[in-house]
């Protein structure tokens, strides 16, 4: 029998501020087109962020990728760049406005090079109504 | 064509352990989920079905019969069980969320009429979950 083929999706937090602005626009079209979201000393949110992961399920460890190996990589290269930290003074968001969907490209770029397996999805969870998907460009 | 879910839920011990590896090794790889004692879950078990609506009922595939389907073939067997010790599949396979995944859907496949199967999600916690589609994904 071949190797069954799973997928693997494990949930991560973290909490951070971030202010949509885009300096090519007036502060006027700004307001307009933020709302809120425009506020100058920025708000923040609890962030979920769950990555799907495909591969092999292995024979020796019954596993797509050992979880600790996810886990110290999302520490290592995501959570600690995101946790408790602005968004905007981020290298990613100094000149991409710092909306979910961005995030969701970032933490896609982020994953794609985890070694173990293969990204299939990123979700994330702004708040509890609003989530954005993302599966890498097609 | 229309995708239907039904949830189960079961509570189970189990802890990661391969006997062709040795015990450094075993410990290294699944860390405290090595721990021949055992721990437990509250594992949510979500099977997707495929079907069409039939025009008489409305309904893809009868909730009540699929809900006695998931506790005949699975929950019966999987709750309040010790996976490694009292299910049979797992006296030899690992019980990874990943491997429960596959042995739910092998335990499913062909037995629900009217309807084929499409998804088995297992959550071993809210924030772990894996996904089998069978062996054409």
């Amino acid at each position: 029998m071949s190797t069954p083929h799973a997928h693997l999706s494990r949930r991560y937090h973290f909490s951070a501020s971030h202010r949509l602005h885009v300096d090519a626009l007036t502060p006027e079209q700004n307001r307009e087109t933020f709302g809120k979201c425009n506020n100058p000393f920025g708000h923040g949110h609890n962030y979920v962020v769950e990555v799907t992961l495909s591969g092999p399920v292995s024979p020796i460890t019954g596993m797509v990728t050992n979880l600790s190996d996810l886990d110290s990589f999302a520490q290592r290269e995501m959570l600690e760049l995101f946790d408790h930290a602005n968004l905007n003074t981020l290298e990613p968001f100094l000149d991409t406005v710092s909306t979910t969907e961005n995030l969701c490209v970032e933490v896609w770029r982020i994953f794609a090079a985890y070694p173990h397996a293969k990204l299939e999805h990123v979700h994330i969870e702004e708040t509890g109504n609003n989530s954005f998907d993302y599966s890498g460009v097609s | 064509m229309i995708l239907l879910t039904r949830k189960a839920d079961f509570s189970a011990a189990h802890f990661y352990w391969n006997p062709e590896l040795s015990e450094e090794e075993n410990h290294r790889i699944f860390g405290k989920c090595a721990n021949r004692q055992g721990h437990g879950h509250n594992y949510t078990l979500e099977v997707t079905v495929a079907g069409e609506i039939d025009p008489v009922s409305g309904f893809v595939v009868d909730l009540k019969l699929l809900k006695d389907i998931l506790e005949r073939e699975v929950v019966s067997i999987y709750d309040h069980r010790h996976l490694n010790h009292e299910v049979p599949e797992f006296a030899d396979t690992i019980p990874t969320t990943e491997n429960i995944a596959i042995a739910i859907w092998r335990r499913l496949d062909g037995k629900i009429p009217n309807a084929k199967l499409h998804r088995v999600r297992v959550y071993e916690t809210p924030d772990l979950f894996a996904d089998y589609f069978g062996v054409a994904a």
